[in-house]
């Protein structure tokens, strides 16, 4: 085997497609090789609910075949990717990590689905996250809880934690998340990878399990920005299955990729500095900002005023979505239903009480707690108002700078069960990220370094609505000037 | 403001949602703390703040109203619990 094709595993998507076209290794190959590597680190890592070995070897053949015959090829042709299982793919389970939809198999597949399957990737399995894509560490999963694969004693970061564990793993060079409040940069993060939110609406929704609305938005997992700006070039765009998702041109982000943005301004906001964050994570993300600096940034400091009001008004807004969208959950339709009930509303009652777990069930009473009569002025709709004050502050923010650069995480990763028992600990741990949904806005998360104990840091970009471009392109400058990003987990 | 079990047994109806009794008592607590967290909203001046439900502007988005192929009837009726011809079956709603 020849220097290129070994580890292939530790390849990034773009090498993965070269080494094709290059004849020195076949998408059945790559797959297998990935396919042998989930089965040795499976077991530690625990990133899959769901393992598509004969499918994705059928794909990988099926694009063999294709480049064979001299057929043109889609633009992620051969390369492995592992998607969240609360995106729907046709036939294939999509359990949300919940009980109440164990047995669940989608008729439909999501609008990303169809993009990859047009795109000729091959998707290897569905990938573990906490139960409706609420929580930080995978930890309320009903099925497992995915290990860092930097430390498998830590959490991967929620709630794409399997999505994120995977692409560290290098059991998939690619993957797809969910961000409702943070829940891609932040296992990103902690995981050691790149990690994109793209702006609210880039992303069609549709066959993406509803969890938060007016928040949710699909984006991807690589190793590098190269992989990222390529992904996400397949996934946007113009669905009309989803009203909210926008006709705006998508640019292709791979060709500007490597022009620098010259020159430009990074805002940081003090309050991303302030007290809760890690001195070993500040040290790392200051130094990140001398880097930029270097290449001809000018760094400004701002204030996001409203931010410490975010967890809040995001507990509020998400959570009374949450009740609304998961009220779909009856035991009539779909999903599990008791087998022990008096009449319909005790159906009801007792397949949503045995099929939901403590988090979901938290956040479904907090939603309509706080949308009942007599509490919905000051509760719900206080929120919205704050959570336009949150949105002036960044528009305000925007008009004076590029990017808003800080951290993504206060903290590395944490052990596995040390905040489990605390709702409101592991809320805080979204502290940087929960904004950006709040607001509408594109976030990248790219490795910074690492703390003493080994375990990576998180610089978190944010940018303007639609500033996928620019946003992909100052991450990529900070990239180049350092190796952060071709540093590979052992699992040990 | 503590929560009282009695207002979440309220809003455990509300929502639909069976909860043994330990776990009224848990929620009780948490919801307690997590609304004395949320309180801090009150400190902020929201007098003719208009509230924001959608991040970006957006407008409904019509379509023609076209005939237009959808699920089949079995696909749409694989995943039901319990299937009677080709409706859904569900406890009798009038005695």
């Amino acid at each position: 085997m020849s220097t290129t094709t070994s580890n292939l595993t530790e390849k990034t998507a773009c090498e993965l497609i070269q080494i094709q076209a290059n004849n020195e290794a076949s998408a059945e190959t790559i797959t297998r090789a990935f396919l042998d590597l989930i089965k040795a680190r499976e077991p530690k890592v625990k990133s899959f609910l769901k393992i598509n070995e004969e499918t994705a070897l059928a794909t990988a053949k099926s694009i063999d075949l294709k480049r064979a015959k001299g057929e043109k090829l889609g633009l992620l042709a051969g390369v492995p990717i592992a998607v969240k299982d609360n995106i729907c793919i046709k036939g294939t389970a999509t359990t949300c990590g919940s009980k109440i939809l164990e047995n669940f198999i989608p008729p439909y597949d999501a609008h990303v689905t169809e993009k990859l399957q047009q795109a000729d990737a091959v998707i290897i399995g569905k990938t573990n996250l906490d139960e409706f894509a609420m929580g930080s560490s995978t930890e309320n999963s009903a099925y497992q809880t995915t290990r860092n694969p930097w430390n498998l004693d830590c959490i991967p970061g929620g709630s794409s934690g399997g999505s994120a564990a995977a692409v560290a793993a290098c059991e998939a060079p690619i993957s797809l998340g969910s961000d409702t409040g943070g829940s891609i940069r932040q296992p990103a993060s902690l995981c050691g990878i790149v990690g994109l939110k793209p702006t609210y609406g880039r992303v069609s929704r549709y066959g993406l399990v509803a969890y938060a609305s007016s928040l949710d938005q699909i984006g991807t997992f690589s190793h590098d920005v190269a992989d990222t700006a390529l992904l996400l070039k397949v996934i946007a765009g113009k669905d009309e299955r989803d009203s909210t998702c926008t006709s705006n041109d998508v640019p292709d982000y791979t060709k500007s990729l490597d022009v620098p943005v010259k020159p430009f301004t990074i805002g940081v906001a003090k309050e991303y500095f302030a007290g809760g964050l890690d001195p070993e994570v500040e040290k790392s993300v200051r130094e990140a900002l001398d880097v930029l600096k270097s290449k001809g940034a000018t760094i400004k400091e701002i204030s996001l005023p409203h931010s410490a009001y975010a967890i809040a008004t995001y507990y509020l807004v998400a959570t009374a979505e949450a009740s609304s969208n998961l009220a779909r959950y009856d035991g009539v339709h779909y999903g599990h239903r008791s087998k022990d009930h008096k009449n319909l509303i005790d159906m009801y009652c007792k397949s949503r009480g045995e099929g939901f777990g403590s988090e979901v069930k938290r956040r479904i009473l907090l939603g309509n707690y706080s949308l009942s009569s007599g509490y919905i002025d000051a509760y719900y709709l206080k929120a919205l108002k704050v959570r336009r004050l949150i949105r002036d502050d960044f528009d305000k923010a925007f008009a004076g700078c590029d990017v808003v650069a800080g951290p993504t995480s206060p903290t590395c990763a944490f052990k596995v069960g040390e905040k489990s028992s605390d709702p409101l600990a592991m809320y805080l741990s979204d502290i940087y990220t929960i904004s950006c949904n709040l607001a509408g806005i594109p976030g990248i998360s790219i490795p910074c370094g690492f703390n003493s104990k080994n375990l990576p840091i998180g610089l978190q970009l944010l940018g303007a609505p639609f500033s996928e471009e620019k946003l992909l392109r100052i991450a990529r400058m900070y990239e180049k000037e350092t190796n952060w990003h071709l540093k590979r987990a052992k699992v040990c | 403001m503590a929560i009282t079990k009695e207002q979440i047994q309220w809003i455990a109806h509300l929502s639909r949602l069976e909860l043994k009794p330990d776990e009224l008592a848990l929620a009780a607590t948490q919801l307690t703390s997590i609304l004395d967290y949320i309180n801090q909203l009150q400190q902020i001046n929201t007098d003719n703040i208009e509230p924001l439900a959608h991040a970006l502007d957006v407008s409904n988005v019509f379509r023609e109203d076209d005939l237009k192929e959808s699920l089949a009837v079995d696909e749409a009726l694989a995943n039901a619990p319990n299937r009677q011809g080709n409706f859904y079956g569900v406890p009798a709603i009038l005695e």
